[in-house]
């Protein structure tokens, strides 16, 4: 079981009241009783993640024991190999790349890795990606477009590092880059927001085709933490901050910034795994395949176009 | 019982009036001299002692770029409708309003076509006064707009980023502006047609992360800040204080991160000499 969110705690309560029938010797009654508090359970997550807060789905966004774009790649896909370094300065371990096949095609994948346990998480860098990622990311997508092949990102960041270093060797220049080149690479790319969209540092590699988002991911401008203290002057604010960004996957589709919802198992992609990977699994093929079916040109103006389009819903006073 | 009948009223205190009316004269930052704020008008914003760039207007600086300081500007009328409905200590559509009656414009861009050098150039020029020059959805569109009016009529760009980045009360709708205006900075690159980025002070956040470190040249003003992250937050996160210079225009030349870094009362002639050279 993996571990409980603070707003899951009336699940926490029966899970110890089973814990505590299940060291008594096993009856007919008893066995009964765990069942109905099982079925209890189920239909209280079922209610929780119906309704969950902007807050809330921050932290099941965050989650620790949230699949990872590494997690997904062993599922998903098949002959993984995994490519290193930026050719210019380093290799970056927060951002994972490497040649993979899906249903019989040659892809790119590309995508943040944050790490699972604390020793990965910190060879991770949690997720924080240096300039070198991103440079390490445009390197291998310029070869996907070289040798026609679809790229397919994975998007979960807390955001881009934030370091001496990250400033230095132009982590700004960096995404810029990504984000002039990826418009305009000429092969189909499908963007995933499986984890966190932590601004920047996740648009870094989300330019393409299709966005496609999971139900309890958040994609946001700043941090809802960030945000309190700048406007409201208190961190403390973050469960308003939340709410007032609409980073939740249902407010950007209506804001028309993702394409696609993807279901997650009820309580999370963390509860069930495999059965979140076998939902993205649908998802992903039927983008792939509607963008694959383009021609280039197409492909590439309608790209553009659904880029160019977003942020008209807030603008008025048209000239012209 | 009182010893005095008669509450004392309090002294009035004597009026206070200056005897230098109001903006008069200005404290120099860099240096501490105190200028005329005429002479520092004429000057371009521009401390003639020390060389300390104060802020300048938008309106100012397409003024000082385009030839005989006249422009046709794109999209005035534009503004946000503030899409979220955002709210957090007060309303953004209040602060819209306040901003947009005090500043007298309509967001945090003004983009004009004109001459530079005798060649057509499309420039957007970013304002700090108007939210602190962020960029939100009007700012992406007006700058999307000139790339693609330069595009059409074959024209260079120049972007001049004063900015603290992406603006907040419009969420992702301004994050995604990032994406918007370096697709449109894509197709200006394909067709080979020039585009200048000016950093000023401030330039950080998602302005820094698209187009104003896109630029065929990248050329900042002296002592500019320029980074991604702001360096509180760099701070917080590495736990000391950084170094004297740190993301400064200077520092960035040094890193190879700009082209040039141009004294303002140059600018003009530099980029004329640079769209001399890259419009073909």
């Amino acid at each position: 079981m993996a571990e409980l969110l603070e707003f899951e705690a009336p699940i926490d309560i029966l899970l110890k009241e089973i814990e505590a029938l299940s060291m008594l010797p096993s009856t007919d009654d008893r066995n009964r009783e765990i069942s109905r508090l099982e079925a209890r359970i189920d239909a209280i997550r079922g209610d929780l993640y119906r309704s969950l807060t902007a807050w809330q789905r921050v932290q099941v966004a965050r989650h620790p024991a949230r699949p990872t774009t590494l997690d997904y790649v062993e599922r998903l896909f098949t002959d993984f190999v995994e490519l290193h370094g930026d050719r210019r300065f380093a290799d970056d371990n927060a951002i994972v790349a490497g040649m993979a096949d899906y249903k019989g095609t040659g892809v790119l994948v590309v995508g943040h890795q944050k790490g699972s346990d604390t020793k990965q998480k910190i060879f991770r860098n949690f997720g924080y990606a240096r300039p070198e990622g991103y440079r390490k990311a445009l390197r291998l997508m310029q070869l996907a477009e070289k040798f026609r092949r679809p790229v397919i990102c994975f998007v979960d960041t807390p955001a881009a590092y934030p370091g001496i270093e990250s400033e230095e060797r132009g982590v700004a220049e960096a995404i810029a880059l990504n984000l002039r080149e990826m418009a305009v690479l000429d092969v189909p790319i499908i963007i995933v927001v499986h984890g966190e969209g932590g601004s920047g540092g996740a648009l870094g590699i989300a330019v393409g085709d299709r966005v496609l988002m999971h139900e309890f991911a958040m994609y946001s401008v700043i941090p809802p933490e960030g945000c309190a203290a700048i406007l409201w002057r208190d961190a403390k604010k973050k469960v308003e901050a939340a709410e007032a960004l609409k980073i939740t996957a249902p407010d950007l589709l209506g804001l028309g910034i993702i394409d696609e919802i993807v279901a997650e198992p009820v309580g999370g992609a963390h509860t069930d795994p495999a059965q979140a990977a076998a939902l993205l699994d649908v998802a992903l093929d039927r983008a792939l395949r509607q963008v694959q079916e383009m021609d280039s040109d197409a492909r590439l103006e309608a790209r553009y176009g659904k880029f160019r389009a977003i942020g008209l819903i807030g603008i008025e006073g048209a000239d012209e | 019982m009182a010893w005095f009948k008669k509450a004392r009223k309090p002294l009035p205190s004597p009026q206070k009036v200056s005897r230098v009316p109001e903006g008069l004269w200005e404290k120099c930052p860099g240096c501490e001299a105190i200028l005329y704020t005429k002479d520092l008008v004429a000057n371009h914003q521009v401390c003639d002692k020390c060389g300390h760039h104060f802020r300048l207007g938008a309106v100012e600086r397409l003024s000082l770029l385009f030839d005989g300081g006249t422009w046709h500007e794109l999209a005035p009328a534009l503004r946000s409708n503030d899409p979220l409905r955002f709210t957090d200590t007060k309303p953004y559509a209040e602060r819209l309003r306040k901003t947009i009656a005090s500043t007298g414009r309509n967001d945090a861009v003004i983009v004009g076509s004109g001459r530079i050098g005798g060649r057509d150039a499309v420039v957007a020029s970013m304002d700090y006064s108007f939210i602190g020059g962020s960029m939100g959805v009007v700012v992406g569109e007006k700058i999307t707009r000139g790339i693609e009016h330069a595009i059409a009529h074959r024209a260079g760009v120049v972007i001049v980023s004063c900015s603290g980045g992406a603006r907040m009360m419009e969420g992702a709708l301004s994050l995604m502006q990032m994406a918007k205006i370096s697709a449109a900075l894509a197709r200006l690159d394909r067709e080979r047609l020039p585009y200048i980025s000016l950093l000023t002070d401030p330039t950080t956040g998602g302005v820094t992360a698209s187009y104003a470190m896109l630029g065929d040249l990248n050329i900042a003003e002296p002592g500019a800040l320029i980074g991604f992250a702001g360096p509180r937050v760099i701070e917080q996160t590495i736990r000391q204080k950084l170094p004297e210079g740190f993301q400064r225009a200077e520092f960035l030349l040094e890193r190879g991160m700009l082209d040039l870094v141009v004294d303002r009362r140059e600018q003009q002639a530099v980029i004329a000499r640079a769209l001399r050279f890259l419009h073909t």
